[in-house]
């Protein structure tokens, strides 16, 4: 195919062109941000999680009296594992995604401030008894708690808890110790230590902030009795078949309102909250959808209406190179032709303003550098788009009978 | 003349049906973007107290260890320790001042069979309510005496008053909350600054909702352990409960101050409470802040990101509508250069045919404007059924509503500009002769 009387006639029609090459840019910019965007929210709505989030349901109860608080605890937790359907059952301070987030800093030597650049934030969280079969906790490498570290556990007046052992995530392992295994390590704030025994799979944190970090992962479990948990084991976590949550959690909620008709309760299926704390970007991310897929229509349809007007008003010429020999074919490879180059230049142009896009966006938003490989996806997919767009004023203009050659315009 | 324009653009655009719609649908889906985020952004970012905000000022002091401290660079953070706010808050420098934390206390509820419920509530000091301007339904705010004594007293919101006293006068009754009595001393009308400005760094949401749903006074949270919403410790803590004396911060300090000659009196009394803390050891930074309300509200990017990059992404989307429409209008322009020609050799003008490709350019604004407002209504429909928690907020309003055509007026005509240049540009003789 002969390009040089495409671009000739396509000089003739300078500013039709320049627009439609600019239209094109922009939307390939647009949509090559728009859908890394969508990309982000999609990869932080589906974090891996890991504990058996479709099995659980969970009661918080609060509100009542302090003083008997810890010893509810044995008396609640045996009513909620007699309800028929229920798996396990335990107390727990916090879920991951709960927005309930209690932090702190750690380091890995005795002599750390909370200042210390080189301390870790962790998020807390406090086991009662059995909360780890009841959450699922995936363990990787040493041992759960034992009854005696639940039993040695307490809270005094300090906001840590009064114990040495605890479990930390892959995630924070191999930030505090990476290569090493960390079993057995410990480590340290100001006035308490900590050793490692167990590490277990990656769970989340009550909050998250940036999206794919390896610290929305930085939680840390201690054991903790009823008696000295303070309060601080508010929330029952019950664990049955996925068919059964709805009932258990009701079941639940009920038998814990009879026994403490002082307090206040607040149930969630597990899985609901996890959709919950992500409905802001689910939002997001389709209203990002919708905006992409009109501007494609949008754009589309700008090149149909430019495109039909050129055949339009080239009929006669069309006419003429049918009538000197031109088939069907070349009258359409023209017009696709001419299509492709425009898009050509419009996506070029277009990926280079995607690129500056992303980077006025990564200093004054939260945003991560793109990926290099959504520029040419972008780029193909504009190049699908116009070709598909010029294909109905293509065969019109392809229809053209060589008789219109004759006729005066 | 505009009237003969009028007749010619509207056969013109009637002649090209497929052609029209969609140069008017693309506007108006531009336009109907643009007024939907703007809304929201507009609604997000606006003055929750706009009779005040000028005069009410967020205290900040720097508490924290000198490590990680560069001078001039480092922010205080936004919340104080009990003995900074009440410092400031005994020192009376202000007209008013008042320090504020958030909580939340089981309420228990007045008619047998029902059962207790928690609500949102406030700790603060007595000038709170004149400070911000909360109205008053019954009653009025507690005073100075409650607020040393750590009185049992309380107000309530509106919404909290209907729930439990059915919206009657309940001055004087008593609540029981966290399994203690109150006794209520006001009761507000409905108030719910959007966003909900106090509160901002002390836990909990932003916008929407109905408001706090009571105060009460600082002392009398703490005596009752009702703990803030939010701690941030900046040293290793022995006494949790103990918060009077923990290097904890929790309470946000606002202050009234109503000319510039207060403001700086303050900055000064601020600064110089820091150096001399500072001189004490009690400080290492001397860094102090004092940002007025809307300043505050950018200081903490109060309109969530996702708002403003919707925003910027709609403008970017008017923009290709426009330029398509651009191309649009011109293609057809073009194919009438011989419409053209003869208007001009039967003696229009350049600035008729101007005239007349503009005006056509008009309608389809306007028409596009017109059907935008329904899109906007319709996006505007569909984010209050959002998740988000300013769902609620967005509606559209009457200055809105004439910025819409403005915008679709404006984005028409330029859009028609180009266009209307080349038709009049366009020379007689040669589409004459042609035919």
């Amino acid at each position: 195919m002969e390009i040089r009387p495409i671009l000739a006639s396509l000089r003739k029609h300078r500013i039709p062109t320049v627009l439609i090459v600019l239209e094109i840019a922009l939307t390939c910019a647009v949509l090559c941000n728009a859908v890394f965007m969508i990309g982000q929210r999609v990869s932080a709505i589906r974090l891996p999680n890991a504990i058996d989030e479709h099995s659980l349901s969970t009661v918080g109860l609060s509100g009542t009296d302090e003083k008997t608080a810890g010893s509810d605890i044995p008396r609640n937790l045996a009513a909620l594992r007699g309800i028929p359907g229920v798996q396990a059952a335990g107390a727990v301070s916090t879920l991951p995604l709960s927005h309930n987030n209690w932090g702190w800093s750690f380091g890995t030597s005795p002599d750390v401030s909370v200042f210390n650049k080189k301390t870790v934030n962790f998020s807390l969280f406090f086991l009662g008894e059995g909360a780890d079969k009841a959450l699922g906790l995936r363990l990787l490498e040493g041992r759960f708690f034992n009854a005696d570290d639940y039993a040695d556990s307490s809270f005094g007046s300090a906001p840590l808890p009064e114990t040495h052992v605890t479990l930390v995530t892959h995630s924070i392992a191999e930030r505090m110790w990476p290569g090493q295994s960390a079993l057995g390590k410990t480590y340290y704030t100001t006035s308490h230590y900590y050793t490692v025994v167990g590490v277990i799979a990656d769970v989340l944190r009550p909050n998250i902030d940036g999206q794919g970090e390896a610290s929305n992962y930085f939680s840390a479990f201690y054991p903790m009795s009823a008696e000295g948990s303070k309060g601080n084991l508010r929330r029952y976590v019950l664990r049955s078949a996925p068919g059964d949550r709805d009932r258990v959690m009701r079941a639940a909620e009920q038998k814990l309102i009879e026994l403490n008709p002082n307090g206040v309760t607040k149930s969630a299926i597990y899985s609901d909250m996890r959709d919950q704390y992500f409905a802001d970007m689910r939002s997001m991310a389709w209203m990002l959808v919708l905006v992409c897929v009109v501007m494609l229509a949008v754009t589309a349809f700008g090149i149909v209406g430019l495109t039909s007007f050129w055949v339009g008003q080239r009929r006669q010429q069309i006419g003429i190179r049918r009538a000197v020999g031109a088939s069907r074919g070349h009258i359409m490879q023209y017009f696709q032709t001419e299509n492709f180059l425009l898009s050509g230049a419009g996506v070029v142009l277009g990926v280079a303003m995607a690129y500056g896009i992303n980077l006025y966006l990564m200093q004054h938003y939260e945003i991560t550098r793109m990926p290099w490989y959504y520029l040419p996806v972008s780029a193909v997919a504009l190049w699908g788009l116009g070709q598909l767009a010029v294909l109905g004023p293509a065969l019109r203009a392809a229809n053209v009978p060589p008789v219109v050659a004759t006729r005066s315009a | 003349m505009f009237g003969y324009y009028m007749d010619l653009a509207l056969r013109s655009l009637k002649r090209h049906k497929v052609l029209t719609t969609l140069m008017v649908l693309s506007l108006a889906l531009g336009i109907g973007a643009c007024i939907t985020t703007t809304t929201v952004l507009r609604l997000l970012s606006g003055d929750p107290l706009p009779q005040k905000s000028s005069q009410l000022f967020y205290a900040q002091v720097d508490p924290n260890a000198k490590e990680g401290y560069i001078a001039g660079q480092t922010e205080p953070p936004s919340t104080m320790t009990y003995v900074d706010a009440m410092f400031l808050l005994h020192a009376h420098r202000a007209k008013r001042q008042a320090a504020v934390a958030l909580t939340s206390g089981k309420i228990a509820p007045q008619r047998a069979n029902e059962r207790p419920f928690y609500s949102d509530g406030v700790q603060t000091t007595a000038d709170f309510f004149g400070l911000f301007g909360a109205p008053f339904e019954y009653g009025s705010g507690w005073t100075a005496a409650d607020d040393e004594g750590g009185s049992q007293v309380i107000v309530i919101a509106s919404f909290l008053n209907q729930k439990l006293f059915g919206g009657a006068n309940s001055v004087g009754k008593t609540i029981r909350m966290n399994d203690h009595d109150f006794r209520i001393v006001g009761v507000l009308k409905p108030w719910s600054p959007q966003p909900r400005f106090y509160a901002l760094d002390l836990g909990g949401h932003d916008y929407g909702g109905d408001g706090d749903a009571m105060f009460l006074p600082l002392k009398t949270a703490m005596d009752l352990k009702m703990g803030p919403q939010d701690i941030e410790c900046y040293d290793s803590v022995t006494d949790v409960n103990n918060l009077a004396a923990a290097p904890c911060m929790w309470l946000g300090v606002w202050v009234e101050l109503p000319d510039q000659a207060a403001v700086a009196d303050y900055r000064t009394f601020l600064a110089n409470y820091a150096r001399q803390q500072v001189a004490q050891g009690r400080f290492s930074r001397d860094e102090t802040a004092l940002l007025d309300l809307m300043g505050w509200l950018r200081d903490q990017q109060v309109v969530p990101d996702d708002v403003r990059l919707q925003a910027g992404l709609a403008y970017g989307f008017l923009l290709i509508c426009v330029l398509n429409t651009v191309g649009l209008l011109l293609a057809k322009c073009l194919r009438r250069s011989r419409e053209i020609g003869v208007r001009r050799a039967l003696g229009a003008t350049r600035g008729a045919i101007f005239g007349q490709f503009m005006v056509e350019a008009g309608i389809v604004g306007l028409v596009g404007g017109l059907l935008g407002l329904g899109f906007a209504e319709l996006g505007l429909f569909g984010i209050r059924h959002q998740p988000a928690e300013y769902a609620s907020l967005a509606h559209l309003d009457l200055s809105m509503f004439v910025f819409t055509f403005v915008v679709a007026l404006v984005a028409s005509l330029i859009a028609g500009l180009l266009p209307a240049w080349r038709a009049c540009a366009v020379a007689p003789a040669p589409q004459l002769k042609a035919s």
